[in-house]
């Protein structure tokens, strides 16, 4: 298996490709020339790189997770800390790429769509940094269940829309988000966060993140000498999987696995596993796997994280799991939960409850390895924004009063 | 050989101009629709534009995204468009073009679709989330059953673009008057003229139709002095919802009156 890693779309295999209004064909055409003379021009590269060096604190680094890891069976534990990126999350590494990318296309307004906050708090710190005005669309459910990261949108001078239409989550959110674009297209650039939609954003924006596989790898052979038995990272759209992937994919000897948010459970209809449930369907421009009814409606996907509700998946990994280079698992509500309690009382991280599901697809797939294997874990996020949840969850609120 | 095209070119040679009328199938229940629907033919619309009601119509303002979800609280199933179709084609003769997303059509299976479409008496599709460059089953298939296919074409289309949504369109091409979404504006963009200035460029044979952002005679009107077709479909649903069928049937009357003359 070699070449996996030369795709650029539009296409990955029969999934991808274009299916929105014509209205937005344009733009969309523009963002794809825009991008490819980037990515070839050596001053948009250099820039990229000072910001990720100055501003987001790239490289992130590598901690052994040795605690931890005696709970999954015989197998070393590594941890790619993306957590500790300014903002948060891995989200700020598409987002400073595409933002200066508006900045190339002349657009001053910058829209996007949110699910659990951090993609949101990453454009409006990008929108910050650049002077770009920030509008973010983000469910009604969300900015309840988000709200601390609504307030850090706002401080940031962002403006967000909580979404009332639809299931009211990250789905409806893009609806919206879309919606602006069409009409305002001439002076708005649509910063979406994940490898999903129209081409060429599965492609870009898989590209941006690629630096978190790039580094790993590297990371792995300077300070390890070896590469990973597996690879783990939890999968709502697929952004910081594919990240995590993509330098990888032609590693034959490194497995793939991707952790979906199961909810209440595999065997309950209460989930967000896409890959494992869904049916081949068109949505938000892309053909890829989705949650639908016998229909063609669009599912409601269910999961504690807010960042992995969503019932589509991006078009790539909807071709990796067909061609068997990736595994696809689903992680329940409460065995991320115990996984993201076991990390911060093993580790002292704190991880989010998006990443909490890694961790737990790590634990499960440790006990499956040979002894001396190792699994290395993107910690796409840290779990500060979840504290509430969390505490509910735990009862911890409870106790102290 | 299309029923739509035939009645838009009379109406056009006849100087009388051309409504074209949306209304969502299953608004509030199926039974309603036919009705309402039927109403419209009977009273001023020239050609129906049935929607499908999908989860996710990115394409459309408020009135018709709180329609269609009403549709489908309502219990709306897909397989309720053919019946739809059929029900209406039995009391008129207007052509009906259904118009749908474009998943819900994938996932029924596009051969399928087509088929069934065509069996219950539609026309052929509109399609406003699918380009011709993602259509390939579609042509094929509808070229096979001789359906009627709209591609849409924006004010920001291209050159190349325009000419490929002429070529391949068969009834009309949308011509999407404003960068937007569905629901009545006060004024019809300027940029609507351009549009069809572009389809004429591309051909001289192609009929093309504006839509979005259209809800009074006046509007009508003045879309017909230049276009072979005006596209109203928030302002009806909102009378509908304002007043049933009666409400209306007098927004129908009202703002197809300029054409009757």
């Amino acid at each position: 298996m070699t070449n996996l890693r030369e795709q650029v779309g539009p296409y990955f295999g029969e999934f991808g490709g274009r299916f929105v209004p014509e209205s937005l064909i344009a733009a969309l055409d523009e963002l794809d020339s825009t991008y490819q003379a980037a990515k070839l021009d050596p001053s948009f590269q250099h820039e990229l790189a000072e910001l990720h060096r100055t501003y987001t604190g790239r490289p992130s680094i590598i901690t052994e997770a040795k605690r931890f890891a005696e709970h999954a069976g015989p197998v070393r534990i590594f941890l790619k800390r993306e957590d500790l990126n300014h903002t948060g999350s891995h989200k700020i590494n598409n987002v400073l790429g595409q933002a200066l990318l508006a900045k190339r296309m002349d657009k001053t307004r910058i829209i996007a769509e949110t699910g659990a906050g951090q993609h949101g708090v990453a454009s409006a710190t990008a929108a910050a940094l650049f002077g770009l005005e920030c509008v973010v669309y983000m469910g009604e459910v969300d900015t309840q269940r988000q709200a601390l990261n609504v307030a850090r949108m706002e401080l940031l001078g962002a403006t967000v829309v909580p979404v009332t239409t639809g299931s009211r989550t990250l789905k409806d959110a893009i609806n919206e988000a879309l919606r602006d674009w069409v009409a305002n297209v001439d002076n708005t650039h649509y910063l979406l966060g994940t490898v999903a939609g129209p081409h060429p954003f599965p492609t870009m924006v898989r590209d941006f993140h690629s630096v978190i596989g790039t580094e790993a790898r590297k990371q792995m052979l300077e300070e390890f000498g070896f590469l990973p038995t597996a690879l783990a990272a939890c999968v709502g759209g697929g952004s910081n999987a594919i990240g995590l992937f993509h330098a990888f994919l032609d590693d034959a000897d490194v497995e793939l696995y991707g952790f979906e948010a199961a909810g209440d459970g595999m065997d309950t209809n209460r989930h967000a596993a896409t890959l494992n449930f869904g049916r081949m369907g068109v949505l938000h421009g892309a053909k890829s796997y989705m949650l639908q009814d016998e229909d063609g409606q669009t599912m409601e996907s269910h999961s504690i994280s807010a960042g992995l509700d969503y019932p589509g998946v991006g078009p790539e990994h909807a071709w990796l799991k067909d061609l068997g280079r990736a595994k696809y698992w689903g992680i329940s509500d409460a065995e991320a939960m115990d996984a993201l309690r076991l990390l911060s009382r093993t580790e002292g991280i704190i991880p989010a409850i998006e990443t909490a599901h890694a961790l737990a697809g790590a634990l499960k797939l440790g006990k499956t390895l040979e002894p001396g294997s190792s699994i290395l874990v993107n910690l796409s996020g840290r779990g500060d924004k979840d504290m509430e949840t969390a505490a509910k969850y735990f009862g911890l609120l409870d106790k102290k009063s | 050989m299309s029923a739509t095209s035939n009645v838009l070119k009379a109406n056009k040679s006849s100087g009388k101009g051309s409504l074209i009328g949306y209304f969502p199938a299953g608004f509030p229940t199926l039974d309603e629709s036919v009705d309402a629907a039927i109403a419209m033919c009977k009273n001023g619309v020239d050609v129906l534009e049935l929607g499908v009601p999908y989860s996710d119509p990115v394409m459309d303002g408020l009135v018709i995204q709180q329609a269609t979800e009403s549709a489908l609280e309502h219990g709306f199933k897909l397989p309720q468009v053919f019946e739809a179709v059929k029900r209406i084609s039995a009391a008129v003769d207007t052509p009906i073009l259904v118009m749908t997303y474009w998943n819900p059509v994938l996932s029924y299976g596009v051969e399928r679709f087509a088929t069934d479409l065509k069996e219950a008496g539609g026309a052929g599709l509109i399609t406003p989330d699918l380009i011709p460059d993602e259509a390939k089953e579609w042509l094929e298939v509808s070229d096979k059953l001789q359906l009627d296919r709209v591609f849409l074409t924006a004010p920001t289309s291209s050159k190349e673009r325009i000419q490929n949504a002429c070529d391949l369109s068969r009834g009309f091409v949308y011509a999407v008057s404003t960068m937007g979404i569905t629901g009545a504006r006060d004024s019809v963009d300027n940029l609507a003229r351009q549009v069809v200035a572009g389809v004429r460029g591309a051909s001289s044979e192609q009929n093309t139709a504006v839509g979005i952002g259209i809800s009074t005679a006046e509007q009508v009107n003045d879309v017909n002095s230049y276009a072979d077709g005006a596209i109203v479909g928030s302002a009806f649903v909102k009378a509908y919802a304002s007043g049933g069928v009666e409400a209306l049937t007098a927004k129908v009357i009202e703002v197809s009156a300029g054409l009757q003359k």
